[in-house]
């Protein structure tokens, strides 16, 4: 089993390597991998029955309670044969679609890892092993969608697709880490034993409001749906295989699995139902709108996925047998309309559901495809689209007082839909055909077997419903709804009132789909709702998010140094300022303060002017001296109070400093005043506040004792370890004597800066 | 002396932030010296005054008889002085070097990469 799940990213990852060798034929051994995988899965087929599973299980990381364990039971299978089987189809499709593209290996190479990883989901029986193939699905639907990677509309969408659903995905990570903390497990079988333990804890609803997230944005539903659309950028292939068949159902997976374990409560039926009923109905409103067969697909697609979620919301065993159902039915008719419309597309060049026509004349198998799927997709008897439609029509009419408004909607929904199938699947083919398309033909076999057996599927399945019932439905059935009830779907249901609505919704669907035509003008009448539309508002959230960012960062990251070091230091004085203000009182210890000598003011008085020199003369020579004058005075600091090293040191560098200064600066003119007086005056506050600041910290500070035992060990050893009488000297020499080989290093390296800057010959630059 | 020292090292930070702020590569520099001066003094004074007595063992004494200068400010802060002095000669070049290209010690006539000059 692990092999099964994991080939599809061995495959991948061996694509590249081997696809020099094989150019032609890579496509044809690599569509072997889904149909092999296809008939690994129906082999399973008789050991599922009603509400059983098998459990495979590799161990990963078991000490975070995190391993690759499968469960197969009817959910996961009817996902499984799914997901390989249009996926050969799809495979097959593709060799033809897009025989001589460049890049064709790297497209296989992301389909078979997208296929893996939605294996991976749909069969993971941990819930954590199931987020990380989640988050892949979402990842390789990146590059399937930016495939034409050239095409910047592609980028943005890809880049639209995977920001909703990787953000969805993450919010569903949160959704899994509550429940497995409640549940106190990650494997999905064992949670649903204590299913009625997670229902009655105080974050249930945060449970199922971040697991909500995140299948329905995977789902795309209202009002996370706008990324679907734009994913049709994709090659067809992708769009009938990710955005119809497999991926979007991810989240109507979820939701399906998750019903015995969290659902049939108020919040969890309330919202579904709510969400899939506003889903359903606008993005069907929505598909009459447009003109291309593609946008006509995706929202019809959406509507479908919001008619799934309205069942499962449902939740009676009527609606989750229907969603069971559809869930089928809608794979099997709409990725054969995906891949007509690919046909269509690929042979006359246009998508114009307005322009094109009499396409019957041409290519004929296609033509059939089109049509049984265009029935299905409406619900004619006969087809399994009937039979689907028949059970939804019966749950809803068996809700009470809630019967009338959601079968309204629902019927609603499906004359719609029964239009955009029509648009989609029988409109191209039919009446004249125009003379911009006379030269087009009947492609490759390839490309028109694969929706003609979905097609073909769909009468079968809809003929003899006997033959999916025990084998398939019945064990999804259970799955889902975690019930015993023995189902039995059948063609005939005799004459009730779901039976009239089907009539109803037939007859009038035809009427609109004769009546109304797809054109342009009905296209350009949504567009003005389009600046309320949920894209549109995320967008400009989007935009207005940018520009702030921007705006932040310029204000801050001006690149003004001074301008950075004005915001850290008003703000640590603001703080200093702060604290000082609500709880420090200045108090002096005049016992502890020594004397004052004449000597001691004079030095004191002379730095204090030359300070202010310092800083307010116009000549830099007088500027310097002034600086010298207080590096001295310092220096007669340290004299008067027992450093002799510390004097001797400030007096050399000191006096270097200054002839530095002088000898370098010697030529620059004087003086300048940049800033204006208003900025020089609040620098000045600043400063003043800063510098009074600081006095009152050290007047603080001065308070406590200080501890001298480091100073202590160092005097009282001076002698005894390291034999020297200068303790200064010691410490820097001896105790510390790595720090002052590093201190020298940075010196001589300050010494070749400046060496080389001196001998580095520039000119000057001239500014016009 | 200390209330004097201390308003001494208010005032040496106050006056090398202002000049930090300016925008004269000139000024820059004379505040970061008058800050170092002032964090110098700073730890100084936090290691207390002492007059007349340097952590010097006098000849023949193994260990200190009386008081003497706690030893370790003073340690620090002449690996500060000298340092100090690298990055100043350094900066001091180095406006001689951008004075001597663009003629200017305005900071804000260097706010563009090298491609617009």
């Amino acid at each position: 089993m692990i092999l099964a799940v994991l080939s599809g990213f061995i495959f991948a990852a061996l694509v590249p390597f081997f696809s020099k060798f094989f150019k032609r034929t890579i496509p044809f051994v690599l569509c072997a991998l889904p149909i092999l995988l296809f008939i690994y899965f129906i082999s399973f087929l008789n050991q599922i029955e009603l509400g059983s599973y098998l459990m495979f299980s590799y161990s990963w990381v078991p000490s975070l309670g995190i391993d690759l364990d499968f469960r197969l039971d009817g959910l996961s299978i009817l996902f499984a044969l799914m997901i390989t089987g249009i996926g050969s189809l799809v495979f097959l499709y593709t060799a033809n679609y897009l025989k001589g593209h460049q890049y064709l290996d790297r497209f296989y190479g992301y389909l078979s890892m997208f296929m893996a990883s939605m294996l991976g989901v749909v069969l993971s029986d941990n819930l954590m092993t199931m987020f990380v193939f989640w988050e892949l699905t979402s990842i390789s639907s990146f590059f399937l969608i930016g495939f034409n990677n050239e095409d910047a509309a592609s980028r943005k969408s890809a880049l639209t697709a995977l920001g909703i659903t990787g953000l969805g995905g993450l919010v569903l990570l949160a959704g899994i880490v509550i429940l497995a903390s409640v549940g106190n497990s990650y494997s999905f079988t064992e949670l649903l034993g204590s299913s009625d333990v997670i229902k009655s804890s105080s974050s249930y609803h945060w449970i199922i409001g971040l697991v909500f997230v995140g299948a329905f944005t995977k789902s795309a539903q209202f009002p996370f749906h706008f990324w679907l659309p734009g994913a049709m950028k994709a090659p067809t292939p992708v769009s009938t295989y990710l955005h119809s068949a497999t991926m979007v159902k991810a989240g109507i997976y979820l939701l399906a699995r998750f019903t015995p374990l969290l659902g049939d409560t108020y919040w969890w039926n309330g919202t579904l139902v709510t969400i899939g009923a506003i889903t359903m109905i606008y993005a069907a409103i929505h598909s009459l709108f447009r003109v291309d067969l593609k946008s006509i697909l995706a929202y019809s697609t959406i509507s479908a996925l919001g008619i799934l979620v309205f069942l499962i919301g449902i939740g009676t065993e009527k609606a989750l047998l229907g969603a069971a159902i559809f869930i089928l039915a809608h794979a099997l008719y709409k990725a054969a309309l995906f891949l007509i419309t690919g046909i269509i597309d690929h042979e006359t060049g246009s998508r114009d559901a307005s322009k094109l026509a009499g396409l019957q004349k041409v290519m004929m198998p296609v033509a059939i495809a089109g049509f049984i799927a265009a029935l299905s997709s409406a619900g004619v008897p006969l087809l399994i689209g009937f039979i689907s439609k028949e059970v939804m029509y019966e749950a809803t009419l068996q809700l009470g007082q809630w019967a009338i408004i959601l079968t309204i909607l629902i019927v609603l929904t499906k004359i719609f839909l029964f239009v955009a199938g029509f648009w989609a699947g029988i409109k191209p083919f039919t009446g004249p055909l125009p003379k911009e398309f006379q030269k087009a033909h009947l492609p490759s076999a390839l490309l028109w077997v694969p929706p003609l057996l979905l097609s073909v599927l769909s009468v079968v399945f809809g003929v003899f419903p006997g033959l999916l019932e025990k084998s398939l439905i019945q064990s999804v059935f259970s799955s889902i709804s975690g019930s015993a009830t023995i189902i039995d779907l059948k063609l005939w249901h005799g004459f009730n009132t779901a039976l009239m609505l089907s009539i109803l919704t037939l007859v009038v669907g035809f009427a609109i789909y004769w009546f109304l035509q797809p054109s342009e003008k009905n296209f350009q009448k949504t567009i003005r709702f389009e600046r309320i539309s949920p894209e549109a508002l995320t967008r400009d959230f989007g935009n207005i998010f940018s520009w702030f960012a921007g705006f932040w960062t310029r204000f801050f990251q001006n690149g003004y140094l001074r301008n950075y070091v004005i915001t850290i230091l008003a703000f640590l004085t603001f703080l200093m300022a702060y604290r000082i203000f609500i709880g420090v009182k200045i108090h002096i210890d005049w016992d502890q303060i020594s004397t004052v000598t004449p000597s001691e003011i004079i030095v004191v008085t002379l730095m204090i002017i030359s300070i202010f020199i310092a800083i307010f003369s116009k000549s830099r020579t007088t500027s310097i001296v002034a600086l010298g004058v207080v590096g001295f005075a310092n220096c007669l600091f340290f004299l008067f109070y027992s450093a002799p090293d510390l004097a001797m040191t400030q007096f050399s560098i000191d006096t270097l400093t200054v002839l530095l200064f002088m000898l370098i600066l010697f030529r620059l003119p004087k003086n300048k005043t940049y800033s204006s007086k208003t900025i020089r005056i609040r620098d000045g506050v600043l400063s003043l506040i800063f510098g009074t600041l600081v006095a009152i910290l050290v007047l603080e500070v001065f308070e406590y004792p200080s501890s001298t035992d480091i100073s202590k060990f160092y005097a009282d050893n001076a002698y005894v370890l390291a034999k020297g009488r200068n303790v200064v000297n010691i410490i820097l020499v001896d105790y510390r004597a790595s720090d002052t080989i590093v201190e020298t290093v940075v010196l001589v390296i300050a010494a070749i800066g400046v060496y080389s800057l001196m001998k580095l010959d520039l000119n000057p630059i001239k500014k016009n | 002396m200390e209330i004097l020292l201390i308003i001494i090292i208010g005032l040496l930070h106050a006056g090398g932030l202002y000049m930090l702020l300016r925008r004269s590569m000139f000024k820059i520099i004379i505040g970061l010296i008058l800050l170092g001066n002032g964090a110098n003094l700073l730890i100084f004074l936090l290691g207390r005054l002492v007059k007349g007595h340097p952590p010097v063992l006098p000849d023949g004494a193994k260990i200190f008889a009386e008081i003497y200068a706690d030893p370790l400010p003073q340690a620090v802060i002449l690996t500060a002085i000298v340092i100090g002095f690298g990055l100043q000669s350094f900066a001091i070049i180095l406006i001689k070097t951008v004075f001597k290209v663009l003629e200017t010690d305005d900071l804000d006539e260097l706010n563009s990469t090298d491609e617009e000059i």
